[in-house]
């Protein structure tokens, strides 16, 4: 069975986040305010062939641990769901 | 008898050659190494050059550590062989697991491409043995991805363990505590993120480098 994967990485707490910070501190000048705690992470996608929707999730959480982040400054979350798609 | 120097070639690395050139300088040879070979060619030392390995795509050094040189630079330095990661080296040797921490986007969103004082922490290291504890070295630097993190335990053992090999003076990136370089356990692997291939010439500044580039020649001499 073919099952789509989404893979949202984001910076773990306590590490800086430059990017994110950078953008919050434009907000105000673009005439957006009360908007705070912005962070930029990455997003990743990919269909994966698995026999049921626990291997597929357990395949892509080895994936997501071994290769897809560096787990001493990024977190993620893996979500999967059944047929090759958009999610 | 000078020992040969393999330097780790990707694609992506920009660095190589004067990895060579300054081992070259110093009396030693360079010899390139191919991130695709399996062995290292019976070398005494390995650099693992600046540059972007494979684009830096999805991390720095995130995709260079599955190279199958990179397997074989792991065994070598697991039986006490020097390894020397500069820049995007230190990158690629901190996602295989040869040195603690990683390495994030600078403090500032800045990419740095400047001369910078480093200081030396202690001379027992492959990349040490030549300087004194507290010479202040002009090195430059050159990167995006350059601040230093790691988690407090690592730190207080870094630190414990006498394994920050080297500081910034005037810290330019926001490293924890300073670091600008850091060894292993068996003191024989080490990353940095200035770059002394590029200061062994006073032509380009500085000569600075040659003392630290002269230390590894030292270890395979």
């Amino acid at each position: 069975m073919k099952f789509t994967v989404l893979v949202d990485v984001r910076l773990r707490s306590g590490i800086a986040d430059p990017a994110g910070a950078t953008i919050e501190r434009a907000l105000p000048a673009l005439g957006y305010e009360g908007v705070s705690g912005v962070s930029v992470g990455k997003t990743i996608r990919f269909t994966i062939d698995a026999a049921d929707e626990q291997q597929a999730i357990s395949h892509s959480e080895d994936l997501r641990d071994s290769f897809l982040t560096n787990p001493v400054i990024e977190d993620a979350e893996v979500t999967v769901s059944p047929g090759a798609g958009d999610l | 008898m000078s020992g040969v120097v393999g330097v780790v070639v990707f694609p992506g690395s920009n660095c190589e050659m004067d990895c060579i050139e300054s081992v070259s300088r110093l009396g030693g040879e360079g010899r390139l190494l191919w991130h695709g070979d399996e062995d290292l060619g019976g070398v005494d030392a390995v650099i693992v050059p600046g540059g972007f390995a494979h684009g830096d795509y999805l991390r720095p050094g995130a995709i260079a550590r599955f190279s199958p040189a990179m397997n074989a630079v792991e065994r070598f330095a697991a039986a006490g062989g020097p390894v020397v990661g500069i820049c995007n080296g230190f990158q690629i040797l901190t996602e295989a697991g040869l040195l603690p921490g990683a390495l994030q986007k600078n403090r500032g969103l800045k990419f740095l491409c400047q001369p910078s004082m480093i200081r030396v922490e202690t001379s027992e290291s492959s990349l040490t043995s030549r300087a004194s504890t507290g010479d202040e070295l002009s090195i430059p630097i050159n990167h995006f991805e350059g601040n230093y993190t790691c988690d407090d335990e690592t730190l207080a053992r870094l630190n414990d363990e006498d394994r920050v090999v080297l500081r910034y003076v005037d810290n330019p990136n926001g490293s924890v505590d300073d670091i600008a370089g850091v060894c292993n356990e068996g003191r024989n692997v080490v990353g940095l993120m200035p770059h002394p291939e590029r200061a062994c010439n006073d032509l380009l500044g500085s000569s600075d480098g040659s003392v630290l580039l002269g230390s590894l020649l030292d270890m395979v001499a």
